[in-house]
């Protein structure tokens, strides 16, 4: 009987938690679809005035493709690094090991303000503040420890007798890495590729610091507006970058379900 | 005993461990780019930001001659003001400035000092004679009679080193008086050790609250079967990838007077007025541990999957009621999850900066707030600096625990 009361409790409690968790996101799709103007529940009518406002207008629509600009080149940079790096460092034991792993995994701790600050200062003198491509480098370096560690991941269940097997047989080692190893690594490679994206897509502090107008991107443009009067708009942003998560979040489960299969883990 | 040797007649041990080194090194070979370009484009900002806390500022390349009589002035005691050389020295250097239009640089500078400073500069080079009425001493009290104080060239004197440690002094509310000893700030210009010491509370109450409401969803999590635990775990991670913005967007929208929290207290009849749960404490801690809660969750949901439910099976079949063995068993053996959750919670949140900006009130910023106002607003980047040294020191002395107790393979992603 007691065991029965601690279930039920142990599932309100869980389930109000993950209710704690989704519903603030669910609660603001209606309100994007709302005939009026004001953000409250429930909305007198349903329209797409606010999808069509967001989507014709050159601010929302240059601020979304600096996103995608500057989620490209800092994704590219840090899957490249990220992904060699970890191969690297994989079953590679040296004095110093530690010391350099938390080095390479610092970026993900690090207090943003201190790395927008620090490349406020250093971009200025190289020219790139105010430039997509300076935001691409600095979110790249925040990107890569995902990819990293990822990656990390995914080679602890690589077998290397695979590799062995395909260089006793005589592949170079280039052909070795295409043919054998990136294949089995990829969910890994993808799913920090995801993640390094995400972080650039959804970073403003370094933005801030680091943009002028016509480099605004798609955070700092919603920064903006939530700052200076939220609007249905904003909320119809909002709604679409839920849409995107969940499409990117279930892509990143498929993968890693699918890297536990190919590991023979699960 | 034979040694066993390879082809080429040294030992195998020899060979293999050479085999070994050089794999070794062409790991570490493949690892160098990334380890470069972690050092040029985050380490070296960072080293940048070090450096300008204790950067003084452009005094003694301006006014080299007056820089250097002035630290001679500061060895002297008691201090009286500077004699006429230094007079003479310092109109003859103001003159300069201002032709070479290097002046403007340096009264901003001494605003820092004393609000008041920077036009008291402007004036006197504007006003200031070719030659001297009398001394250049009483020629420049005459100008203005700030210039017979000591405070002026005490701080002139300490804008003239090239180092200071006048801006961490400042960050931690202390300041060197006209006779360059440390005094504490007056309490009413004391603003920054307070909002460290809050920046620590709210995050200390925030990883409190993330905690409670974790433990029961990651034991619950840990406990079903393998499919159901994944379905769930998705709504977990949902908020985790949705940008921060949209996360914030949803609350500022909820908590307003008119959100649906209010709405539904007041239909409930449990208040007359709407509460005010937005732009004060109440609303940065509720969305901070919205947005913090799955870093909470996922350690402490891994470690307790790694727990053999067999455990509490024989203590609650040796007799122990249940929640003798949960208090005995299986709470000390999830305590390495809570270690790591609590550690990365804390760590993330004392950074915070957007959701406190944009849903707290004035007494809720955080001290990334006060950087970004210094750097962005003041342009006082000598103490925004300092700031940033400060709360990077509380983060890396954190994160050395994190690393000691958790170790680097334990940040784990879903």
């Amino acid at each position: 009987m007691g065991q029965r009361i601690r279930g039920i409790l142990l599932w309100t409690v869980s389930l109000l938690v993950l209710a704690f968790l989704v519903l603030p996101l669910l609660v603001i799709v209606p309100i994007s679809f709302s005939s009026a103007s004001f953000l409250s529940l429930p909305i007198p009518g349903v329209s797409l005035r606010w999808y069509e406002a967001l989507l014709t207008s050159p601010a929302w629509g240059r601020a979304i493709l600096n996103s995608f600009i500057v989620g490209a080149i800092a994704t590219v940079i840090a899957v490249a690094l990220g992904t060699l790096a970890a191969i690297g460092l994989h079953r590679n034991e040296f004095r110093g090991k530690a010391l350099l792993m938390g080095l390479l995994i610092s970026p993900m701790i690090v207090p943003i303000v201190i790395v927008a600050l620090g490349s406020y200062f250093f971009y200025a003198p190289l020219g790139l503040s105010s430039s997509l491509l300076g935001l691409g480098l600095a979110h790249a370096a925040l990107g890569a420890p995902f990819v990293l560690v990822t990656v990390s991941a995914t080679l602890t269940g690589f077998d290397a007798n695979f590799a062995r097997a395909a260089a006793s047989l005589g592949a170079a080692p280039l052909t070795v890495f295409r043919r054998v190893t990136l294949p089995i690594i990829a969910p890994g490679v993808i799913s920090g590729a995801l993640f390094a994206f995400v972080t650039s897509f959804d970073e403003v502090v370094v933005a801030l610091f680091l943009t002028g107008p016509l480099q605004r991107t798609l955070p700092r443009q919603m920064f903006d507006g939530i700052r200076e009067n939220i609007s249905p708009t904003i909320l119809a942003a909002a709604t679409l970058l839920i849409v995107f998560a969940i499409v990117l979040l279930l892509t990143a489960e498929m993968l890693r379900r699918r890297s536990q299969r190919l590991r023979g883990i699960s | 005993m034979e040694t066993m040797t390879a082809g080429d007649g040294r030992s195998l041990r020899t060979a293999l461990r050479r085999a070994e080194r050089a794999r070794s090194l062409r790991g570490l070979g493949l690892a160098l780019p990334l380890v470069l370009f972690t050092l040029v484009f985050f380490v070296l900002p960072i080293a940048g930001m070090l450096v300008k806390s204790v950067q003084n500022g452009p005094m003694p390349a301006i006014m080299p001659q007056t820089s250097a009589l002035l630290q001679q002035w500061r060895g002297t005691d008691p201090r009286g003001l500077p004699d006429e050389a230094v007079f003479a020295a310092f109109a003859g250097e103001l003159r300069t400035a201002s032709q070479d239009r290097t002046l403007p640089e340096l009264a901003t500078r001494l605003n820092f000092e004393n609000a008041g400073y920077r036009s008291l500069l402007m004036a006197t080079a504007r006003r200031l004679p070719e030659a001297p009425a009398g001394s250049w001493r009483d020629t420049l009290v005459g100008l203005n009679p700030q210039w017979g104080e000591v405070g002026i060239w005490a701080a002139l004197g300490r804008a003239s080193t090239r180092l200071t440690d006048g801006y961490l002094l400042a960050a931690l509310d202390h300041r060197r008086d006209d006779n360059d000893r440390v005094q504490s700030t007056d309490a009413s210009r004391s603003i920054y050790v307070a909002s460290l010491l809050r920046t620590l509370e709210i995050s200390a109450i925030v990883t409190l609250i993330c905690l409670v409401l974790a433990y029961p969803l990651a034991y619950r999590l840990a406990t079903l079967p393998e499919s159901t635990a994944n379905l769930l775990m998705i709504l977990v991670l949902l908020p985790f990838w949705t940008s921060l913005l949209v996360r914030t967007a949803s609350w500022l929208v909820i908590l307003q007077r008119e959100g649906p929290i209010n709405e539904m207290l007041q239909w409930l009849g449990l208040i007359d007025q709407p509460l005010e749960l937005v732009f004060n404490r109440p609303g940065v801690i509720i969305a901070m541990t919205h947005v913090l809660l799955p870093f909470m969750v996922l350690p402490i949901y891994s470690v307790m999957k790694g727990i053999p439910p067999n455990y509490m099976r024989a203590a609650t079949s040796l007799g122990a009621p249940f929640f003798t063995a949960f208090r005995r068993v299986y709470f000390p053996l999830s305590l390495p999850g809570v270690t790591a959750g609590c550690l990365l919670v804390f760590i993330l949140a004392i950074g915070y900066y957007i959701t406190p900006l944009l849903i707290g009130g004035a007494n809720d910023q955080m001290v990334s707030a006060l950087i970004a106002f210094l750097t962005l607003q003041t342009l006082n980047w000598g103490l925004a600096a300092a700031l940033g040294t400060v709360l990077l020191v509380i983060t890396i002395a954190l994160y050395f625990v994190y690393t000691r107790v958790v170790g680097t393979d334990g940040v784990k992603l879903g």
